[in-house]
């Protein structure tokens, strides 16, 4: 019987992604220390490689890092999510171009199966040239037997030059890869991370290698199932797929931090109609309805000499539904039922659960009329802010005092999804 | 029951459009296709086209005026001749290309501006080719 062919799965991913997005208009920031801050201006969440060798750490609060920012002339701009994400956007569609098989796994990674397919060293040099020729962003190409294997060569592409961005594990002899994963910290492996490191230390687990030939019941007693599921795909037994489609999301949440602390009552019932908004249209665009609503608050946890409180209530939603209207009357009971005046709110969020799909609605005897009415409005909302912009047509609510909005005091334009915003040339 | 292997081989497939009407059956319907779509037309390479506003009157003399919307696709090799967008000195331009025997240089298309010539230890970064560019009338 042959045996089935090694898996070649590469991980693609972009380099200092939102960094790299802001570069591509600003040639002059080539070479320079730049970041990008969160929502809120809130923290660093991409750093060009001269901002991480000053010392700029990942998630760095950005009123930490700003003195060391004004030390060293480093530029810090607001998240462009449009712009990242119709970059995003491009750089799959191109990558989808490579394999039939390949799932986006985030806004700035691609799982590419490349099994079965010749010379997979230019093949990836290929990838790589044809995505910086097109949309101008650097990624790297780790190829493994497993996803776990595929994102630890994907960082030693990214970490060593002479890798020049590729790096293929299966091209490894046996006592390549053990001296390979004797060298790297068993942190840096997917799932483990900073807070799995530590207690696999208790055990003499500091390197991959340790990990992979540690005692699999011990593991699994110790951690879990999903831990062992890693030490297998480390050992290129592939426990995780990839997937055909992507799953319906069984739980959406929206949720934002303000800008300025609110503390009244209507300011916060529009920020979660907004919320409301903005996790129906992903509830209508997977073709779901919910059946769950939770609402909560939060005061601001990083200012622990303030008063203290984050309520949260549910509700279940009798009919399955979809339409805002309905979920946010619902929410905005919820908010009377927890909101005190005498708190300062930095935080607030719906959530939507016991998510089903539309097809499957059970009647109720307690149906509320006009289910139908409310879903021909909801499909017709969807279609004008899709034409139009997203929050063209708002539930009237959400309108009243947008003081919670997100700062974002040093945003570039939206070069690529903004008419009136395209970036300039000098002729 | 076995999985069946996706082959990763295309496979090319044909379609056409038609509709189905029942009755007297109308001479134009052989004959209806889609509307002319623009984006067909104007964007060869989607993922590598962007769109830029134009400041300047260096190249007027091939229409190309303040406030236009150029199409600038990455994806085009950059021929002689070719109206680029490039960088130089960490700024966008938008020039002709000349690209002959060695010598590289960015021509403007209006008398008052001299062209740049590019040195031998200079690296002109070209960014894109510019291949519409759409000037409002109205």
């Amino acid at each position: 019987m042959p045996t089935k062919p090694v898996q070649q799965l590469a991980l693609v991913d972009c380099n200092n992604f939102y960094v790299s997005c802001e570069r591509l208009f600003r040639p002059d920031l080539a070479g320079k220390p730049v970041v990008v801050l969160s929502n809120n201006d809130g923290c660093v969440v991409s750093r060009s490689n001269e901002a991480k060798a000053m010392g700029v750490k990942m998630g760095q609060p950005w009123f930490q890092a700003r003195a060391l920012a004004e030390e060293h002339n480093i530029l810090a701009l607001s998240s462009n999510y449009a712009l990242y994400a119709d970059l995003s956007n491009r750089v799959m569609n191109l990558l989808a171009e490579f394999s039939p098989r390949h799932e986006v796994y985030s806004i700035d990674e691609c799982f590419v199966d490349l099994t079965g397919m010749p010379d997979l060293r230019t093949l990836s040099y290929a990838m790589r040239e044809k995505i910086m020729r097109w949309t101008g962003i650097p990624v790297c190409v780790g190829i493994g037997p497993t996803k776990t294997l595929a994102k630890l060569a994907n960082f030693v592409a990214k970490r060593h030059p002479r890798s020049k961005g590729v790096f293929n594990y299966n091209a490894l002899t046996d006592v390549q890869k053990d001296k390979l994963l004797s060298g790297i910290p068993v942190g840096e492996v997917w799932g483990v991370g900073r807070r799995l490191a530590p207690r696999l230390s208790d055990y003499g687990i500091e390197t991959v290698q340790q990990f992979k030939e540690g005692h699999a019941p011990t593991l699994r007693a110790e951690f879990g199932v999903v831990v062992e599921k890693i030490q297998r795909e480390l050992q290129e037994v592939a426990c995780v797929g990839m997937e055909e489609v992507t799953p319906a999301r069984q739980q959406i949440i929206a949720s934002r931090s303000f800008g300025n602390p609110v503390r009244d009552v209507v300011s916060l019932k529009a920020a979660v109609a907004t919320f409301v908004e903005n996790a129906c249209v992903k509830l209508r665009a997977q073709q779901s309805n919910a059946a769950m609503l939770q609402v909560f608050l939060q005061t601001n946890r990083f200012r622990p000499e303030l008063p203290q409180y984050h309520p949260s209530m549910a509700v279940p939603l009798v009919t399955p539904t979809d339409s805002s209207f309905i979920i946010n009357r619902w929410a905005g009971h919820l908010v009377d039922q927890i909101f005190r005046p005498e708190y300062a709110y930095k935080k607030a969020g719906v959530m939507l659960s016991e998510i089903t799909p539309n097809t499957q609605r059970q009647e109720d005897l307690f149906a509320e009329a006009g289910q139908e009415e409310e879903s021909k409005l909801m499909a017709v909302l969807d279609r004008v802010n899709q034409r139009f912009g997203r929050g063209m047509v708002r539930i009237s609510s959400q309108e009243a005092n947008r003081d919670w909005e997100m700062r974002q005091e040093r945003k570039s334009p939206a070069y690529t999804t903004c008419w009136t915003e395209l970036p300039v040339v000098i002729t | 029951m076995q999985p069946i292997p996706i082959s990763a081989v295309p496979a090319p497939l044909s379609g056409f459009v038609a509709s189905v009407h029942a009755g007297f059956p109308s001479p134009a319907a052989d004959h209806a296709q889609k509307r002319i779509d623009l984006n067909e037309h104007l964007i060869r390479n989607k993922e590598a086209t962007f769109l830029f506003r134009v400041r300047g009157d260096s190249m007027t003399g091939i229409g190309i005026y303040e406030g236009d919307t150029l199409l600038v696709d990455r994806s085009i090799d950059a021929r002689h001749n070719a109206i680029v967008l490039a960088v130089l000195n960490n700024e966008f331009t938008v020039k002709r290309l000349y690209r002959r025997g060695g010598v590289v240089r960015l021509v403007s298309e209006n008398p008052i501006y001299p062209p740049i010539q590019i040195k031998q230890d200079e690296e002109l970064s070209i960014w894109g080719v510019v291949t519409f560019n759409l000037h409002k009338l109205y």
